[in-house]
């Protein structure tokens, strides 16, 4: 049974064999997750658990007793806080609203209550911060009923106007706070519909204020941002051409027939879908392009003069006649993407079904054949939420441009340190500051192949650790003749005595074999001589996707520590006599105690 | 019209579903206190499902008189029927 297809009702009725089934699979991804509802949480939370274990987790619940989640945050934050959760979800309706004022209220009224709605709420928050310590989701508030018709949305006193602007309250305190993440309840429930949305039936008889339909779509979304927290969340989008990006088929049509532009109803459609993905791509996804069709052909319909889309917008592009998964992996292997980065777009059924059977990791939403609902299908899919968007986000599609141009460069010299050279690089190493945090956990979360100890951490941990003195932090951005590569490396050290435990290193694969590595630990020693340590120790713990770095402290001249029966390894280096080793990379900024 | 018998041997296998029990009988005397976990998290979804498959909603107080299977299966056919 296809979890995406199934309707709320469908997979409540089947809870339970479901449940079973998903947990049979194997490497789900623990994760503990606290609701604290305004309302009965139990069938939200039951299609939540659904939905995430569809999506590789085991997630583990606690659920505030009903309507108790301001007491549970506020006046008893230890039960809570006992449960260690990963993730808080502030799950409140606009019932839960406490200061609606009055109809008749004046402007300074609605002034009033908004402060005193805000606070309640910031109270909340700033318990959870204190107490908990980890990344808290608050919804904002749907609609509530009408009551003054159209004036409801205008005059002081109106429910609607009252929502409108809470929700815009909550999005300004989301902003200053990177632990406070804001879910999009409002619009989440205008997709649905108000009217499918309440169902007061449920409310009257069990406090479930809305439809199970509703619910899902709430733990659809929930989910996807959940998953985000923990960099669960994709990058590429893999695009098929003949009736995907185009109507027709470019090789039997020829150029001038294939419907692209603004003369037929069906080519605008396509011309839109075209602007939909180029939107993506300016939002940090990767475009690629995988078509059955002679590679120059495929190609010449980019120079179609309404092609919104052109040849430099795709990150890889494969037309040839062999078969689509083939392509997708050798896809995942030019971008060092793992194939649960892609989502596959194909109008062809026999193409998605074939993919889909193959890969199991790929997403394959079934977009049907009509191109119109194309962008509304993909963004259903909620494959590419995000914790926050960075500048390296709206970056990166030319970041991997540019690497295309770095492979052009290579072939060029006569030995690789030549090559390197050529590059001019220099990198920018320090201690984590606020403002990469948000990156830095990203590149936590996400990063499988150059990872020696594959621990992730949530940004409330990484804010935590960067305030600590126990701990030793670095993070590392490259920059050469082609572009900045942004930051692309961290390290977390824990001290104990004169050593420094290495929880933490990892590296983007975007920057492989530059001797970033190196450079790395050029800063580490230092930031390890300020402080006198005197020792480091490194750990590699093996894992399906880390083979790359299993050599990696041998390499660095770092010696075995022997110990029986661990798996993995653990090794230390002496850093007495630490000389620099880094020889291509100009490390420009010193490593100070800061 | 579908007599009442016929109605429960429909509703089976939603309770057979929900449950998790692929052999549960029901009979017009099954109630929440006779069917094991049949608890009042499993009634919200058994309620949903039963509206769903017969395309009908029940109102509060349909909801609030139901005491057993039989009730149930009454109240469809009456529904049903209108």
């Amino acid at each position: 049974m296809k979890l995406a297809s199934c309707s709320a009702i469908d997979l409540l009725q089947k809870k339970r064999r479901l449940r079973r089934e998903l947990r049979g699979s194997e490497a789900l991804r623990k994760i503990r997750i606290a609701i604290l509802g305004g309302t009965t949480t139990n069938e939200l939370v039951d299609l939540l658990e659904l939905v995430l274990l569809a999506n590789g987790f085991d997630p583990v619940f606690y659920q505030s007793e009903y309507n108790r989640f301001f007491e549970d945050a506020v006046l008893e934050p230890e039960k809570l806080s006992a449960f260690r959760p990963d993730v808080v979800y502030v799950y409140t309706h606009y019932k839960n609203i406490r200061n609606l004022p009055a109809v008749s209220a004046s402007d300074a009224q609605l002034e009033t209550s908004l402060n005193r709605e805000l606070e309640r709420f910031q109270a909340i928050w700033s318990s959870l911060h204190q107490f908990v310590g980890c990344q808290v989701i608050q919804n904002n508030f749907e609609l509530p009923p009408s009551l003054l018709g159209n004036h409801d949305a205008v005059v002081s006193g109106g429910p609607v106007r009252f929502v409108n602007q809470l929700n815009l309250e909550f999005a300004k305190r989301a902003a200053t706070d990177s632990r406070l993440l804001i879910h999009d309840l409002n619009s989440v429930a205008a997709r649905i519909g108000l009217n499918h949305w309440f169902d007061w039936s449920r409310w009257y008889s069990y406090k479930i204020l809305t439809t199970p339909e509703a619910n899902l779509a709430i733990a659809r979304s929930v989910a996807a941002m959940i998953s985000a927290v923990r960099g669960a969340s994709r990058k590429c989008l893999v695009l098929d051409l003949d009736n995907t990006l185009w109507g027709g088929a470019i090789g039997d049509d020829g150029l001038e027939k294939i419907q692209l532009g603004k003369e037929t109803a069906l080519g605008e459609a396509y011309t839109a879908f075209q602007e939909y993905c180029l939107a993506l791509r300016g939002r940090g996804v990767l475009l690629t392009v995988c078509s059955k069709n002679n590679e120059d052909v495929a190609k010449s319909g980019f120079t179609h003069p309404s092609s919104i889309l052109k040849l430099e917008h795709f990150s890889a592009f494969r037309a040839n006649w062999d078969p689509k998964h083939d392509n997708l992996r050798s896809i995942a292997l030019e971008l060092n993407l793992g194939l649960e980065s892609f989502v596959f777009i194909d109008d062809n059924p026999a193409e998605r079904a074939l993919v889909a059977a193959q890969m199991p990791e790929v997403a394959v939403p079934d977009v049907g054949e009509d191109v119109a609902l194309y962008p509304s299908i993909i963004q259903a899919g909620h494959y590419f939420e995000s914790v926050s968007l960075s500048a390296e986000d709206f970056s990166r599609a030319e970041l991997y441009e540019k690497n295309a141009l770095r492979s052009a460069a290579q072939l060029k010299f006569s030995n690789y340190g030549e090559y390197l050279e050529s590059l001019d690089m220099t990198a920018e190493i320090e201690p984590f500051k606020r403002m990469y945090l948000d990156r830095i956990t990203q590149l936590v979360n996400k990063t499988n192949q150059f990872n020696l100890t594959t621990r992730r951490y949530t940004l409330a941990e990484i804010e935590r650790i960067a305030g600590s003195p126990e701990y030793v932090t670095l993070c590392g951005k490259l920059t050469d003749t082609f572009g900045d590569n942004g930051l692309v490396s961290a390290i977390i050290g824990r001290r104990s005595g004169r050593d420094l435990h290495i929880d933490l290193w990892i590296m983007s694969c975007r920057v492989l074999k530059r001797e970033m590595e190196l450079a790395m630990l050029d800063a580490l020693a230092e930031a390890c001589r300020e402080r006198a340590v005197a020792r480091l120790i490194g750990s590699y713990v093996p894992t399906a996707k880390n083979g790359l770095v299993a050599d990696h402290y041998k390499t660095l001249g770092f010696s075995l520590i022997p110990e029986e029966g661990e798996t993995g390894s653990r090794w230390s280096l002496d850093l007495h006599n630490y000389t620099p080793r880094s020889k291509h990379i100009r490390i420009s900024q010193a490593v100070s105690l800061g | 019209m579908t007599s009442r018998d016929q109605i429960i041997t429909e509703i089976e296998p939603i309770f057979q579903d929900v449950l998790d029990q692929p052999n549960l009988k029901l009979t017009p005397e099954s109630n929440a206190l006779n069917v094991e976990d049949w608890d009042s998290l499993a009634h919200v979804t058994l309620v949903g499902a039963v509206e769903r498959r017969f395309k009908l909603r029940f109102t509060l107080a349909e909801l609030q008189g139901l005491k057993n299977i039989g009730d149930m299966a009454n109240l469809i056919q009456k529904k049903s029927t209108k």
